[in-house]
């Protein structure tokens, strides 16, 4: 246990190195400098230009600069093009602020998934069924962006609460428990439009398992010595259709964290996926490839843990 | 032969699936009012998307053009149908144009989707036993599907087209390039099995070449979940082109997509609401019809889910 635990954080790592070279050299080959970002400055001449290349080693080959990035990553010296801030740091500060939208979306997808899901493959081709799938197609289908206006237009015009950015200015004065509600209350829109392609996704694979486990010979056979149905449906087959879920833990996660440039763009949220659109409008290569990285890393960290809470839940997988 | 008849029963699983039929339907509609869209506006200049009319700007949907406007700039159709954007122009012949633009997008991210994934995933599936030096060929392009995996798509896709200068097939490529991986790995693990079986023996006793038992044998067999990825990709690739354009790195004016319409029109939601719901109805409506339609493929293609 101990050693395949030990053989698969290494591939993971080496897989994050990979990673970390893909990215690299995808964002240098592609055309653009960050030097070009204000060509129509007329106080950018050529010399400055220059000093600028010089400065962020852009005049050195590609597998140079790849190296003086991860030295200076490694060493905690990485410094944004755009402001000189420490690269690391600046990522830091927005993930605390993502955090809470990601744990309440994560939250959200894995509570309500699973009773949609297993209802649904219960009552396989009735009303709920067909219903609870054009639902989900529909969250699926919809521009995140469409479908955040209308929820803000409905939510501001009927509950009239605050809805944009972490907190409303000017509370500081107040209670600390109507400043805990104002900041509910900011979180509770972004979250769950975090979790709606999520809900619809997961709660779509748990159906689809859960079908396909009712169909196995041994649900026939619960059924045939009498069990009474929900005995066979949440004993016998829940417990085997919701394994393979757990792996699903670590695909949901690289959208949460892609789809969070969208959700944080609309709700004026300062986390990592409003960081990545900035960096990407100002060509901070630095902010741009960690945050990839970092992204990455979150994604592996996820798909590992869904791997060791597999081989926790089957003991065929543990044994093999 | 059997392929035949596993295609026709699943055909007649799909018939009897009312959202599939639904989606079908939708996506009917839609190719004709494609080409249709085509031919009245790139064809014939019947409709001129690009034609600005300040006088009558943000007319509602059904409005009659203003009298101050000259005999040739009035809309073909006597009224606005679908009403006129900030600029003036006619949102009826923009959608038109953008429905052809859209579906490209959509089409052609799915085709080279396709063709990274088949051909990856026959080369893993088929070829995986032989090595490059210290790895087999099927270990070295999984473990790229995993790399590629690994990037939080959207982020990536962003990342990527802001970097490229501003043009309708970088973001076709890009989306095409960055959607593979789930056919590559259907394709491989549907080989795998294959390879072993009976026929592929026979086929090679027979002496034929292994390039014609890959494309002729083998592949046929997985047309089934590639075409439901298929379906779904192409839905994938409209929703986050309207995504890029959202966020201001879409298809540049003045072309017109759905996307773009309903980016710029988003901040009239309130002065002239059909800017916003209009393109928003109608990617809406196509992106739910291609998945309905790859979730009812997927049901009827798999005989173990169908009912019985």
């Amino acid at each position: 246990m101990l050693r395949r635990t030990l053989v698969t954080l290494l591939s993971r790592t080496l897989l994050l190195l990979v990673v970390s070279i893909v990215a690299h050299a995808v964002v240098h080959l592609a055309p653009g400098e960050p030097s070009e970002v204000d060509p129509a400055n007329p106080r950018m001449k050529p010399e400055d230009v220059a000093l600028i290349r010089a400065a962020f080693h852009l005049d050195d080959p590609v597998h140079l600069q790849y190296a003086y990035w991860m030295r200076d990553l490694v060493t905690g010296e990485l410094r944004s093009f755009k402001d000189g801030q420490p690269v690391l740091a600046k990522i830091g500060e927005r993930f605390v602020n993502s955090l809470p939208l990601f744990l309440c979306a994560t939250a959200l997808i894995w509570t309500l998934s699973f009773p949609t899901g297993i209802h649904a493959a219960l009552r396989r081709g009735r009303l709920v069924d067909r219903a609870s799938t054009v639902v989900a197609y529909a969250f699926i289908s919809v521009p995140s962006f469409v479908f955040a206006y209308l929820l803000i237009l409905v939510v501001v015009d009927t509950l009239q609460v605050p809805v944009v950015g972490m907190r409303t200015f000017g509370l500081q004065a107040e209670s600390t428990w109507q400043q805990a509600m104002d900041r509910l209350w900011h979180l509770a829109l972004p979250s769950i439009m975090s979790a709606l392609v999520g809900i619809a996704v997961l709660s779509r694979y748990v159906r689809s398992q859960m079908v396909e486990v009712l169909h196995q010979d041994y649900v026939r056979t619960a059924h045939a010595k009498g069990l009474p149905g929900d005995v066979v449906a949440y004993r016998h087959a829940l417990r085997n259709a919701l394994l393979p879920a757990i792996t699903m833990f670590g695909l949901l996660l690289p959208n949460l964290i892609g789809g969070s440039v969208i959700v944080e763009q609309i709700f004026a949220w300062p986390g990592i996926g409003r960081l990545g659109y900035e960096a990407i409008l100002a060509r901070d290569y630095p902010v741009i490839l960690t945050l990839n990285l970092f992204a990455a890393a979150l994604t592996i960290a996820g798909t590992l843990v869904a791997d060791l809470l597999y081989a926790a839940a089957d003991p065929r997988v543990r044994e093999r | 032969m059997t392929a035949r008849l596993a295609r026709s029963a699943t055909w007649q699983a799909l018939r009897g699936d009312p959202a599939a039929m639904a989606g079908l339907a939708v996506l009917a509609v839609l190719v004709l009012v494609a080409l249709a869209g085509k031919l009245a506006t790139d064809v014939s200049g019947l409709l001129d998307p690009a034609e600005v009319r300040l006088v009558d700007k943000l007319r509602p949907p059904m409005s009659q053009p203003s009298t101050a406007l000259e005999p040739d700039l009035r809309p073909p159709l006597g009224r606005y149908v679908l009403g006129t954007d900030d600029l003036g122009r006619d949102v009826f012949a923009r959608m038109l144009q953008g429905s052809v633009v859209s579906l490209s997008i959509g089409f052609v991210a799915m085709a080279i989707s396709v063709a990274v994934g088949v051909a990856l995933g026959a080369l893993a599936g088929f070829y995986g036993r032989r090595r490059l030096g210290p790895v087999t060929v099927d270990a070295l392009i999984m473990r790229f599907t995993d790399v590629m995996l690994c990037f939080p798509s959207f982020f990536l896709v962003l990342t990527v087209i802001a970097l490229l200068p501003p043009s309708i097939y970088y973001i076709m490529a890009v989306l095409g390039l960055t959607g593979w991986m789930g056919i590559a790995r259907f394709v491989r693990a549907e080989l795998l099995s294959l390879r072993e079986r009976e026929f592929v023996l026979a086929a090679r006793a027979c002496g034929i070449p292994e390039r014609r038992i890959v494309t002729v044998h083998l592949l046929p067999n997985a047309v089934g979940p590639v075409l439901v990825t298929a379906t779904i990709t192409v839905a994938t690739a409209i929703l986050t082109e309207s995504a890029l354009s959202f966020l201001g790195f879409g298809v540049q004016p003045p072309d017109a997509t759905w996307g773009n319409i309903l980016a710029d029109g988003r901040a009239y939601i309130f002065d002239a609401p059909w800017l916003f719901f209009i393109p928003g109805s109608a990617i809406f409506a196509v992106v739910l019809a291609f998945n309905l339609v790859g979730e009812g493929l997927r049901e009827a293609s798999d005989p173990r889910l169908r009912r019985r």
